[in-house]
């Protein structure tokens, strides 16, 4: 069992090691001004940072709790849409006019909490009846609930088939409050990192606690669970709502990236990497059951992602390659095989990094290097 | 301590259980033997609230289990240690011994008894840090009866503990169930194993088809003809 003492520098450990980190970018995203810098890296951030909360939270039901959903860009859309409706009924209300004034990063952050409560509302309706389904049949009425909840949004009246405005939905999200641009993004880019950080530590004091240890055991056996004590259904939809919470506010960012909010984005039949199979992938790559290993493949999966859309064309390759990566499912179920085929069960497995115990490693080793260095003398 | 009246139980259209009557007295090793497809399980999934029955009484200590949810089961003092060893694979043999305690709302008495645990299972204890998975059978065994006993029981339920183990391993996990009953536990063991299991009982039941057929003390069972001839080979 882990003791009392290591967590707490463990905890102490990354907090540091956040706060240093945060600090050097700040500081970095102050003075550094080149149009790569706030075209390219800092919109990749934000979409970075949504992936990663997506990734992660997926994992909690797919990962720990063992349940496959497929359904999870519906959670997702339900966030978006809450956010940037709720940010606009702020803008219309007259509660901030001028976005850079703090009173304008409140009422997002309302607005995105609001987003991922929505989501995990919707979440405790689905997960009861559905959470009684296993294996297959779960994934089936999960994908139904994403496709389900996509139509649902776009006869709902005020959110409307064409986006938000109806019509112009291009310049929608901008006058929602959500919906930023380059330079937004540069000056708030603080908001997405502080965001990611706090879920991800939700999601990792939850799988750490006694709770964590419930789902696992779910996983590993319902009965045997049941018969430990554990409310099996309780801690499944609870997970569920818990992991739909995250989503929304994924949801919420996701919105923030993007100057116009359509349905499509959120649709199983989305071509693009949104989508909750794409989701699912990223999860298994990056290890089912490592909330790290989420992290990981996230990045790993936009950058691919970035590479495939962006790079290859403006590269010059010779066309027969330019021609295989117009079809980007193919490139990402071939990266999926080859991580299988090395790393069946993902490239963390279900271990998760800890700076502690690398800390501790690199320590050993050069304690190691040490010692044989004063035996040679 | 625990009373079973008339229990009938039907998968379906499949009668499995028809109308059987069972107790369990306070500090006894109780045996319900029966070859394949009895229904010993069944009685013991009724009982650990896993299966409804159709109809008939299920008492433990004047609780109606009934009315209890499964999980709420164990926190009554009924430990369930269920066939095939259903240990959490993949997660430590530490951390499955804990679950176990899952519900226990004393905290800081946990530690102690997890040593305790250890104690009677030096094996575990070597192997703390290993995934359950990758234990061998009757390591998986001992880490489930492990596991019942971290939940502080004054009953547990054995389904098949001897269940797929080589005949020593069966011996040791024999010895075990005579340990824990040794310190105050009450047993009521589901076995197929006859010889093994009347051996170290008080009393049993044999199961035929959905209806007991033989009831006694294990000794006189140990000796009857017929037992011999069913069960025992002889």
């Amino acid at each position: 069992m882990m003791n009392k003492n290591t967590k707490l520098k463990g905890y102490l450990v990354n907090t540091v090691a956040l706060a240093v980190l945060l600090m050097a970018f700040l500081i970095l995203n102050a003075n550094f001004k080149t149009p790569f810098y706030s075209v390219v890296f800092i919109p990749s951030l934000w979409q970075i940072s949504y992936l990663i909360i997506l990734a992660a939270s997926l994992n909690l039901v797919l990962g720990f709790l063992g349940q496959l959903s497929l359904g999870h860009c519906g959670f997702m859309a339900i966030g978006a849409y809450t956010a940037a409706l709720l940010s606009l009924y702020f803008e219309r209300a007259g509660i901030f006019t001028d976005k850079k004034a703090p009173v304008f990063i409140v009422s997002i952050l309302v607005s995105l909490l609001a987003g991922g409560l929505l989501a995990a509302i919707v979440g405790i309706i689905v997960g009861i009846p559905a959470l009684r389904l296993k294996g297959d049949y779960l994934a089936i009425i999960t994908l139904g609930f994403g496709m389900i909840i996509c139509n649902v949004i776009n006869n709902l009246p005020f959110a409307g088939m064409e986006g938000l405005s109806k019509g112009s939905a291009a310049a929608s999200l901008y006058k929602t409050g959500l919906g930023f641009g380059n330079t937004l993004k540069t000056k708030y880019a603080w908001v997405a990192i502080v965001i990611t950080i706090l879920c991800l530590a939700a999601m990792f004091m939850f799988i750490r606690s006694r709770f964590g240890r419930a789902i696992e055991s779910i996983r590993d056996d319902e009965i045997a669970a049941s018969a430990s004590g554990i409310n099996v259904s309780l801690y499944k939809v609870g997970t569920f709502v818990y992991s739909a919470f995250f989503a929304g506010i994924a949801g919420g960012l996701f919105a923030c990236c993007n100057s116009s909010l359509s349905t499509a984005s959120f649709a199983f039949t989305n071509g693009s990497i949104l989508n909750s199979t794409f989701i699912v992938v990223m999860v298994v790559v990056g290890g089912m059951g490592s909330l790290t290993g989420s992290m990981l493949s996230a990045v790993l999966m936009f950058l691919l992602n970035y590479v495939i859309k962006n790079v290859i064309k403006a590269s010059g390759m010779p066309l027969f390659v330019q021609n295989l990566f117009k079809y980007p499912m193919l490139v990402y179920a071939i990266v999926l095989i080859i991580v299988i085929m090395f790393k069946p069960k993902g490239i963390l497995g279900t271990r998760e990094f800890s700076l502690v115990n690398t800390i501790e490693y690199i320590k050993g080793k050069l304690g190691k290097k040490a010692v044989k260095e004063g035996g040679s003398k | 301590m625990l009373r079973v009246e008339n229990l009938h139980v039907s998968y379906g259209a499949v009668k499995a259980i028809k109308g059987i009557s069972l107790k369990v007295n306070d500090g006894e090793i109780v045996s319900l033997i029966g070859a394949n497809g009895a229904g010993k399980t069944t009685v013991l999934h009724t009982i650990t609230g896993l299966v409804q029955p159709e109809d008939g009484i299920i008492e433990y200590n004047e609780i109606n289990l009934q009315a209890v949810a499964p999980n709420k089961i164990v926190t009554l003092g009924l430990a369930h240690v269920p066939e095939g060893r259903h240990v959490f694979t993949q997660m430590t043999v530490t951390e499955n011994l804990l679950m176990g305690a899952h519900y226990r709302k004393d905290r800081n008495k946990i530690e102690g008894d997890l040593e305790v645990v250890y104690e009677s299972f030096p094996r575990l204890k070597e192997r703390s840090r290993q995934f359950a998975g990758t234990l061998s059978g009757g390591e998986q065994q001992m880490l489930a009866m492990g596991r019942a006993m971290m939940s502080k029981p004054k009953l547990v339920v054995m389904d098949e503990p001897s269940m797929g183990l080589s005949p020593l391993l069966v011996k040791e996990v024999f010895n075990i169930i005579k340990t824990m009953h040794d310190n105050g536990i009450t047993v009521l063991l589901v076995e197929q194993n006859a010889k093994m299991a009347l051996s170290i009982s008080d009393r049993a039941y044999v199961l035929e088809t959905g209806k007991i057929t033989m009831s006694g003390n294990a000794s006189d069972l140990l000796l009857d003809e017929r037992i011999k001839k069913a069960y025992l080979g002889a």
